[in-house]
């Protein structure tokens, strides 16, 4: 059976949490999942936001990643990886452009298709701008019809924004550029009216330098946690938008020794099926020569 | 039954019904993208006629209103930068990992391409709509992003057998051509596709169908069930050319991966406008062996 069929413990049950209860969840499923700082090691950036994506993650049965995500596709197939090793619910993971980590037949639309099913639990967007009320952008700056920066496009985002119940946002860059008052053109908005049939949107902005979790009814971004090596003030200095945050700050827990391992020997090869580039330059991992043309 | 027949042929005179042909000629195939012409073209992993689109640049065919379904990598960027491309409709044109598409980028904010913002699932859902013979397509989500504001061709009703609930309608596509790269076809043109199915559906709503393929099947692909599954019957398609490496710099599923080096070289030389002519030169007006 192919390795993204089998599922240790049979089939997942879907673990759904309403909107409202996100924030929780998320806070819930971040300090379940924290573990001893690992020192002896450099730990990259890539590696630490892979393992804050997974933990974010958590419980689902399907996790899908878009196009250029490297780093989202580093954390699902961690946390199909975890799940194995801890005999846990083994999740789906459909990777876009991939052939060994999907299992998707009908081809590019099928991704779209099992999303507005409601069979995608987790999904992963980004922005060349994201405002605080959860508006992404990904076409370009200025006006639209004499644009000062063109971002590639909307992809799916004004449709899986919508329709997958959690969106991990993620955004390596956390600058006044990036992270914006308010964006110049809304690829996909964080909220919508309530006669807009809606189950899914935004629970968190992942940055290089810190963990933001959504409210869906505020409408706004609360701090959770810095990355080591930030600090508040970093992230006050370098935010285009107003956010909430609790009176102690905690600091972003480092990978284990474990989830590293994982990256570096498991994960690494699988995700240079489609990002070579990633794959080299974070683990070192160079795809054997007969592997690309076979 | 006979005397029908020349009814028939004088209702639609042009229209022989499609024939798929196996030719020598790349050039000869490509004939019918012709200046101005709807073109059709997959995302960049699901087989992209990358020869046939050097050719397409040597051959200079202009005014192209190109559409990759649902996105294009090295292939939207390549047209672009040579001139090829009016009109664009897509939901994103990057390198992917290797970094942003340059002369897509350039071509946008000089204005010199015309843009039609989509997202992946309308553009699925308008091919979709198109095979169907429908005039339209609803879809989910769409309602508060911009992309509506700047596509009055894309419509919110509110659903007529719900309460309140708006939704939008999209409308069908009909490309004049599409074109992509598949592994194998067999001699009545039956094209082996995989579980790449959109494929199927770009030619279901394309007029004409062109294919560059890897090899010739000599067995009949319809008449063994695993092949079947996968197969884009001939009856769909115009014209089929051998090209071997025909996605060349880009993967084939399950034949060959991304030529990473390539795409490196590609996205460095096109970042200038020199540098775009240098790999023109190169690669394009030279033909080259993959």
């Amino acid at each position: 059976m192919p390795d993204h069929c089998r599922s240790k413990n049979g089939l997942a049950s879907l673990a759904y949490v309403p909107g409202t209860h996100v924030f929780s969840e998320i806070l819930q499923t971040w300090m379940a999942g924290t573990s001893p700082a690992m020192t002896d090691t450099k730990i990259r950036d890539e590696e630490l936001l892979a393992d804050v994506i997974c933990r974010l993650i958590g419980n689902a049965r399907h996790i899908a990643v878009g196009a250029a995500s490297p780093i989202p596709a580093t954390a699902a197939l961690l946390a199909r990886e975890r799940a194995d090793l801890h005999n846990a619910a083994r999740p789906y993971v459909s990777l876009l452009g991939s052939r060994a980590h999907t299992f998707f037949t009908d081809g590019s639309r099928e991704l779209f298709d099992c999303a507005g099913q409601g069979r995608i639990d987790v999904f992963f967007l980004s922005g060349g701008q994201i405002d605080g009320e959860g508006n992404i952008n990904l076409v370009s700056v200025g006006d639209y019809e004499r644009p000062k920066a063109r971002f590639p496009g909307s992809f799916g985002s004004a449709y899986l924004y919508y329709v997958v119940p959690r969106v991990i946002l993620f955004r390596v860059e956390h600058s006044r550029r990036t992270l914006v008052p308010k964006v110049d053109f809304i690829s996909a908005p964080g909220g919508s009216d309530d006669n807009v049939v809606r189950p899914g949107g935004p629970v968190a902005l992942v940055t290089n330098r810190c963990l933001f979790a959504f409210d869906r009814v505020q409408r706004r971004f609360r701090l959770v946690s810095v990355h080591p090596g930030h600090s508040v003030e970093e992230v006050d200095e370098n935010t285009g938008f107003a956010f909430d945050r609790p009176a102690q700050v905690p600091l972003t827990p480092a990978p284990s020794a474990e989830t590293l391992r994982l990256m570096r020997t498991t994960v690494a090869p699988m995700l240079a099926e489609v990002y070579p580039e990633f794959a080299r330059r974070v683990f070192g991992y160079v795809v054997p020569t007969a592997a690309m043309n076979g | 039954m006979a005397r029908f027949l020349p009814l028939l042929a004088a209702t639609k005179p042009e229209y022989l019904g499609p024939m798929a042909r196996i030719i020598r000629s790349l050039d000869e195939a490509l004939a019918p993208i012709t200046d101005g012409c709807m073109l059709a073209v997959p995302r960049e992993t699901s087989g992209v006629a990358m020869a046939a689109t050097r050719a397409l640049v040597r051959r200079g065919v202009k005014h192209l209103h190109l559409i990759a379904l649902p996105t294009s990598t090295v292939q939207a960027d390549l047209l672009i930068g040579a001139g090829c491309v009016d009109m664009l409709e897509t939901s994103a044109v990057s390198l992917s990992e290797f970094g942003p598409a340059p002369r897509f980028t350039a071509a946008i904010l000089a204005g010199e391409i015309k843009m039609r913002d989509a997202t992946c699932p309308a553009l699925h859902a308008q091919f979709q709509a198109a095979e169907k013979g429908v005039p339209f397509m609803p879809l989910r989500g769409l309602i508060g992003s911009d992309l509506m504001t700047h596509r009055p061709d894309w419509k919110v009703v509110d659903n007529p057998f719900g309460n309140n609930d708006p939704i939008v309608l999209l409308p069908a596509l009909k490309p004049d051509v599409a074109l992509f790269h598949a592994p194998l076809a067999d001699r009545d043109g039956n094209v082996y596709i995989g579980t790449q199915r959109e494929l199927v559906t770009m030619a279901h709503a394309a007029q004409r169908t062109i294919v560059t393929v890897e090899e010739i099947h000599d067995a009949d692909l319809l008449r063994d069930p695993l092949f079947a599954a996968g197969t884009l019957p001939g009856f769909y398609v115009e014209t089929i050319v051998l090209e071997q490496r025909g996605a060349w710099p880009l993967p084939l599923p399950d034949r060959y991966g991304i030529d990473a080096v390539h795409m490196s070289e590609y996205a460095r030389l096109a970042a200038t406008p020199e540098g775009f002519a240098q790999y023109l030169d190169r690669y394009v007006y030279e033909k080259r062996a993959a």
